[in-house]
């Protein structure tokens, strides 16, 4: 790895001034994305801004309506969150499957969001609980903050303070993890939402194609009819899903159904058991 | 070059370091204490696993000058060097290691486990050390003794 200039600043501003005054920095949260790719020589910052000075940016904070969680909270205390767990099983569920343990106790929600990897869980949440991703200069709804593999709405400079979840009655997240990297080869989270007043069930996927989307067809059958079953004859096609050596486009289409009917499945539990919120 | 000062095993630390140097490589190079492995040195396979204010972390995956001010411990600082803990006697008493490479790394995480966890299942054990891989062992034996070693720390 070749040497940076290492900053800890403890506000946004300052943290927006250290990276402007380097010629290429980069922000780092929990590093276990950046780190590694540093280490490979595919990144070469000459200055890394740590966000970890930054207290205002670890926080879980959870209402009747929205679990609000700080863009440099870890994914370990997520996991761990008792009001996380009452109020969106699911997304608990979720950071706890992410990595490893060691992991989850450097890695972020943050992180995670802004590095945009195709196979990363957090997307996928983000995306079907319709989620704000709030930044120190504006709100980006999930349908406009994933633009493509690595990619996200985020212009230079600019930081994840934090991402508001709304509570939906159920919600649940299903993987089929790489059992090396423990990275989703196809991850599919379904969030039950009232078709009337918020939009309708919605379902999302990572891991199978090069960025997180929805699949509107499963949406609109489970708007009818919240089961397994409402999907078993709708499945998206192989075409443009990531194809590798871990797994092919055509068997990646086949987990997606998977997933998404084991989602389904544990949502409806999640809910039965009345550990979702109302 | 960053200054940096932790605690390392109880022991404080001042040190000048690059800041590009790793967690591990302050840890292996610069303090000696060498019983932290590196296997991969991409973040796969907990071999270079300590703990960090109590929680286990990948020590190739983070760097020194985000260590600064932590307390970190290494398998150096795990019992005293005397006596086996109770989970290095459950390790040795199960045959939960063979070649021994991938033991620092599993003893630091099940030894958070524990303390996090002491009546854990299965089930709990192998969600927890799945950040360590083994490539001896097949992990049955080292499940049973950390499920051992959580019995014997119950009392």
């Amino acid at each position: 790895m070749q040497d940076f200039s290492f900053k800890k600043p403890d506000s946004l501003d300052a943290a927006v001034a250290a990276l402007e005054a380097q010629e290429d920095g980069i922000y780092l949260a929990g590093g276990q994305t950046i780190l590694p790719v540093m280490k490979f020589g595919l990144a070469e910052p000459t200055g890394v801004v740590d966000l970890s000075g930054i207290a205002d940016l670890v926080k879980i904070e959870v209402t009747d309506k929205v679990v609000s969680i700080g863009a440099m909270t870890t994914h370990a205390a997520v996991a761990a969150s008792v009001d996380i767990r009452r109020a969106l099983p699911g997304l608990a569920d979720l950071a706890g499957l992410i990595g490893d343990p060691q992991v989850r106790n450097r890695g972020t929600l943050g992180g995670s969001i802004a590095n945009n990897d195709p196979s990363a869980d957090y997307p996928a949440a983000v995306l079907a609980l319709n989620a704000t991703v709030v930044t120190n200069r504006r709100e980006i709804t999930a349908d406009d903050f994933f633009v493509d593999m690595f990619e996200t709405a985020l212009e230079d400079g600019e930081i994840i303070t934090r991402v508001d979840f709304p509570i939906t009655d159920c919600a649940a997240y299903a993987k089929f993890a790489n059992p090396a990297s423990r990275y989703a080869v196809a991850g599919v989270f379904v969030a039950k939402r009232n078709a009337k007043t918020d939009g309708g069930v919605r379902v999302a996927v990572t891991g199978a194609g090069p960025v997180v989307f929805r699949v509107p067809d499963m949406e609109a059958a489970l708007d009818g009819d919240f089961s397994p079953d409402a999907i078993k004859n709708i499945s998206v096609p192989a075409d443009g899903l990531n194809n590798d050596i871990h797994a092919s486009a055509e068997y990646r289409s086949h987990l997606i159904g998977v997933m998404a009917e084991r989602a389904i499945k544990t949502a409806k539990e999640t809910n039965n058991k009345g550990g979702g919120a109302q | 070059m960053p200054k940096i000062t932790l605690t390392v095993n109880n022991e404080p630390v001042t040190r000048d370091v690059e800041a590009r140097t790793l967690l591990s490589e302050l840890i292996r190079e610069e303090l000696k204490l060498t019983g932290t492995h590196i296997g991969c040195d991409t973040s796969q396979c907990g071999a270079c696993t300590v703990q960090v204010n109590g929680q286990p972390v990948k020590s190739c995956s983070m760097l020194a000058v985000q260590a600064n001010g932590a307390d970190v411990l290494t398998i150096e600082g795990h019992g005293d060097g005397e006596t086996l803990t109770p989970l290095q006697n459950a390790l040795h008493e199960h045959h939960g290691l063979q070649c021994g490479f991938c033991t620092p790394g599993m003893v630091l995480t099940a030894d958070a486990l524990l303390r996090d966890n002491p009546d854990p299942s299965e089930e709990d054990i192998r969600h927890e050390l799945e950040g360590n891989i083994c490539r001896c062992t097949g992990y049955q034996n080292i499940v049973e003794a950390v499920l051992a070693a959580a019995k014997t720390m119950r009392g």
